[in-house]
């Protein structure tokens, strides 16, 4: 798709949904209820207890953590030390994550909805919950041909489970209607990463950061949202690095940071284009990386003639002499890191965004060399891996592309089936919504996504999802979106089952089963399996192991860009990890990868399957992409009647959609329910004082909480944390206008209007802060 | 593992390293002597206008005032300078250390009438592991090092153990990191809280430039 098709979803329709109920019996069944400590501790004889090495559940950092297991229960955690990226590190959500186990909001059995049952569902046995999704399955697609039923999956779940859930939904379900929530997460930067590099994955592994003259953060709160990598990033300015940080707000990062850029949101690639501009002007560039490594650079360089200083800071709202200062610091650096996240990336331009931050890398030529790295943070647990191996829907195993007919072959081989048994793409998640709300997708299978909290505009999702005829959920705990299925199947946490994660260097780790899933629920790869037997299509669904899926996994990469086939899980035990590209083959004369992969890309004089030698980037040609990105703000900019920017982000107590942290005690203490950050002079203006309650409101909903002002902020934004779900979700408000290449949402910039409230809402008097 | 290999380690406290994510409070809570209770406190110094943060952890004094002010001696230093908890059975729940230490950490457990501070995790440092927030600590704000660890580690930071509060002067066990060039040899503790919070001038200086932007965000909102 060009970059010049206009942003989907743009056309500022005035819609309003109904307020979200507040399902009062339903919270009060299934939660989300706090559990503060496991008093089981206290009593258990510690003889009982082993230490169990595995990571952290939550963020794409993957810690190494070692958690505290008596019997069945998983009681503490304690340090894992020897694991090399966080050397015994956990942020608050790593140290209490333990507690979602044994939670007595857990699923331990199928659900079937009943309005007549307590909280709207009763129980039925898992054979018979099995039965009934399969018949609603066969009896839909019997009538409306197979592609009436659509799968939503998730980037948290391991490498084995997102491999299985694309070849399920493919073969099983013989739909072309699977996506993923990483959707939401990382897709502007691997869509960037593929166009300007030819492979999406860190190019660096974060030691790289040390030795870094520069290092710029982009969008990314990182000491609340990968807290590990603030380690890394002030290990690099003890030995004298610069730290820049862009945002428009002063983050944790940013207080103490060498230059701090409050870009206004949504003008990334402006301020991009004018230090391109003058890294050009003042010959800040490595003229022999740009002949021999890359091609494009002309084009770019045209693009940004016209972003004089002066232009970048009307656009960007950035002082001058701060845009000079920064490529200053990045033009004349030796060495540099540059790390980006969603604040980036959540845009209805997001990959040029992406593309832009990448020709200031690509200018300086300082990349594939120790201390000069380039990475984007990823967000969930397997933000890496769980986009790789198929659950994207244009998207086979290995990174390979569905519509090509030479990589379908590929897999289809590996899965034995004849090449037309592979659908052919499909379309993105917030699509997929759509076209349940016109009734093209009539049943709908999801799990590890909690799309009625996360997705922009949540009054459309809640009315689309409203009619399905058949929703089948799997989940752990009732997440708002299950509230809306049919029947919900009880499946795994992460510490009931083994399995491989790829981390946000491109680490593939392994993650160790702690305690067995309780009463009748399953690991979610037994579940599928189940219902591909219950279809009568349990051909390529016998695995007795996720280690078998693994195999699978490794054949079905096998020459892909994503290529894990000689990476075994003995390796990535030993070695404490395993960076891909690990290709069991690599022809004559070729490096062949270390003990622990390739963790840094773009290396002179490495191989890929792409440049086959030519170059050490991933094109035909061996070389790097420039791109020209011309500028374009938000889909919904300020208007008189929206004058406000909302931004949306994360806090560090809480995890995405919140259906985990928000049933932990102390980290629901820790932040208990949003408030909007807001600067004291628009604060005033609006006659709006501190922990007043304030109305957020956009041309598609609003959302009333409580104010929190305070002078790291822009003054003509304002910043909403999304993990909570019905009236206190920012969602409501939110845009899903989405980036043409990437399909992600808008999340980083829409139009709202404030006003103060009368009083506290109706919620806020009847629920708990984390309900 | 003997005294002396445990004194080979120090505990720093390097405040420009905190992000405020809480994992000392919440690790801290996970020990099993004092379940559910923490003996960090994160302080918020001024949230409206930075978001500095703070940890203050028990700085075991070489002459503890809260030892010092005890009337039943429940305060113990150990040989190798960790000052400990009150000894339950010794503890009249006086509050005089709550109100005597200067740097504010002793805290009463009233449920309990005892006191409860920080022992430097006696449990893990006594058998050679760190204690448990300069385990976790992601920012390592809080740092449980070597001397060879701390050259290596922070080039650009010297420690300082000597604090002042107005004429009290107080040698420590733990250390404060300071950036290398400053002239700090003592840390004036009673004039630093007069100092507005970090982040504060880049706050101010920052936002207020933000206004004058040709874009004019503030004009049209
Ligand atoms: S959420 Fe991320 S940073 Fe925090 S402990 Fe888990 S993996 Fe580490």
């Amino acid at each position: 798709m060009s970059d010049e098709q206009p942003p989907e979803g743009s056309a500022p329709a005035a819609r309003r949904w109904p307020e979200p109920p507040l399902e009062l019996e339903t919270i009060r069944r299934f939660g989300p209820h706090r559990v503060d400590a496991r008093s089981a501790r206290l009593t258990a004889a510690r003889a009982d207890e082993r230490l169990v090495k595995t990571h952290c559940c939550f963020c794409g950092q993957q810690c190494g953590v070692q958690l505290v297991v008596s019997g069945e229960t998983v009681v503490g955690v304690e340090p894992w030390y020897e694991f090399p990226f966080n050397q015994g590190m956990m942020c608050p959500k790593g140290v209490k994550r333990y507690l979602q186990q044994s939670h007595p909001d857990r699923l331990l059995r199928a659900l079937e909805r009943d309005p007549g049952s307590p909280g709207g569902f009763r129980e039925l046995g898992y054979e018979r919950a099995i039965q009934r999704v399969a018949g609603e399955i066969r009896r839909l697609q019997e009538r409306h041909g197979p592609e009436c039923i659509g799968m939503l999956s998730g980037a948290s779940l391991t490498n084995e489970k997102a491999y299985l859930m694309g070849k399920f939904a493919r073969l099983a379900l013989r739909t072309p209607y699977i996506d993923y929530n990483g959707r939401l997460c990382m897709v502007s930067a691997g869509s960037g990463n593929k166009k300007a590099f030819g492979v999406d994955r860190a190019a660096n592994p974060w030691s790289d950061l040390l030795g870094a003259e520069v290092v710029l953060v982009s969008g990314a709160n990182v000491a609340e949202c990968a807290p590990i990598t603030t380690n890394y990033i002030w290990q690099a300015r003890e030995h004298g690095a610069r730290v820049i940080v862009v945002d428009p707000r002063l983050t944790p990062l940013a207080r103490t940071c060498d230059l701090f850029l409050p870009v206004r949101p949504g003008r990334d690639t402006a301020l991009f284009a004018g230090m391109l501009h003058l890294m050009i002007e003042h010959d800040w560039l490595d003229h022999e990386f740009i002949e021999r490594h890359t091609v494009g650079f002309e084009a770019a360089a045209a693009e940004v003639r016209e972003w004089t200083p002066r232009r970048t800071a009307e656009v960007t709202g950035i002082a001058e002499r701060s845009i000079v200062r920064a490529a200053e610091l990045w033009g004349r650096a030796k060495t540099s890191f540059l790390l980006h996240a969603r604040g980036l990336e959540h845009h209805s331009h997001g990959v040029k965004n992406v593309l832009s931050a990448i020709n200031l890398v690509l200018a300086s030529g300082r990349i594939g060399r120790a201390s000069c790295g380039y990475g984007t943070i990823t967000g969930q647990a397997n933000g890496q891996g769980g986009r790789e191996h198929g659950q994207k829907c244009d998207q086979l195993p290995g990174g390979r592309d569905i519509s090509d007919p030479e990589h379908r072959a590929h897999v289809a081989a590996v899965w034995g089936v004849p090449v037309e048994a592979i659908p052919g793409p499909g379309v993105d998640a917030y699509e997929l919504i759509r076209r349940i709300d016109r009734g093209e997708i009539k049943g709908l299978l999801s799990l590890c996504f909690n799309p009625l909290v996360s997705l922009p505009d949540s009054g459309f999702v809640r009315q689309a999802l409203q009619k399905l005829e058949f929703f089948v959920a799997i989940d752990f705990f009732l997440s708002e979106t299950a509230r809306l299925a049919h029947v919900v199947l009880p499946g795994s946490l992460q510490e009931e089952d083994e399995g491989t994660i790829t981390q946000v260097e491109g680490r593939v780790i392994r993650v160790r089963k702690a305690v067995s899933c309780p009463g009748e629920a399953r690991e979610d790869w037994r579940i599928v399996q189940d219902l591909a037997r219950a279809l009568d299509r349990a051909a390529g669904f016998s695995f007795t192991h996720p280690r078998e899926i693994f195999e699978e996994l490794r054949r079905a990469s096998k020459g892909g860009v994503c290529d894990y086939s000689g990476i075994t899980w003995e390796q990535v035990e030993r070695e404490l990890g395993v960076f891909w590209p690990c290709p069991a083959e690599v022809p004559p004369g070729a490096r062949r990868p270390a003990a622990n992969g390739t963790p840094r890309l773009f290396e002179p004089g490495s191989w890929n399957p792409i440049a086959r030698g030519a170059g050490p980037f991933f094109f035909p040609d061996g070389k790097a992409r420039f791109h020209a990105t011309p500028h374009t703000g938000p889909a919904e900019d300020t208007d008189d009647a929206y004058p406000i920017l909302l931004t949306t982000g994360r806090v560090v107590s809480h995890f995405l959609s919140g259906n985990q942290t928000r049933r932990i005690g102390p980290l629901i203490d820790h932040f208990p329910e949003p408030r909007l950050e807001i600067h004291p002079r628009l604060a005033e203006r609006l006659g709006v004082a501190d922990a007043d309650w304030v109305t957020v409101e956009s041309r598609r909903g609003s959302c009333t909480l409580q104010a929190w002002v305070v002078r790291t902020i822009r003054p003509d934004t304002v910043f909403v944390a999304y993990h909570w779900g019905g009236r206190r979700s920012i969602n409501q408000v939110t845009n899903s206008a989405q980036d043409p290449i990437s399909k992600i949402p808008e999340y980083k910039a829409c139009a709202v209007r404030l006003r103060r409230a009368e009083g506290p809402p109706e919620h806020a008097q009847r629920l708990e802060p984390q309900q | 593992m003997s005294v002396d290999a445990r004194d080979a380690r120090v505990f720093f406290v390097d405040p420009g390293r905190c992000i405020g994510c809480q994992s000392c409070v919440q690790a801290c809570t996970e020990c099993d002597t004092h379940r559910g209770r923490s003996m960090i406190q994160l302080d918020v110094l001024d949230r409206a206008r930075s978001p500095q943060t703070a940890p203050v952890v028990c700085m075991h004094c070489e002459s503890p005032t809260c030892a010092e002010v005890c009337p039943a001696d429940a305060i113990k230093r150990t040989e190798d300078g960790v000052v400990q908890s009150a000894r339950k059975p010794r503890c009249i729940a006086c509050n005089n250390c709550v109100l005597a230490c200067p740097f504010g950490v002793p805290k009463m457990a009233s449920s309990l009438d005892l006191m409860m501070k920080c022992d430097l995790c006696y449990d893990r440092t006594s058998v050679g592991l760190k204690p448990m927030c300069a385990s976790v600590c992601p920012s390592q704000a809080l740092a449980y090092l070597t001397p060879d660890e701390l050259a290596r580690l922070r080039p650009a930071a010297r420690p300082v153990n000597t604090f002042r509060f107005g004429a009290q002067a107080i040698t420590t066990k733990v250390q404060v990191l300071v950036p290398r060039g400053a002239p700090v040899e003592v840390i004036d503790v009673t004039a630093a809280m007069h100092e507005p919070s970090l982040g504060h001038e880049v706050a101010a200086e920052v936002f207020d430039a933000v206004l004058e932007g040709a874009d004019a965000p503030e004009g049209r909102s």
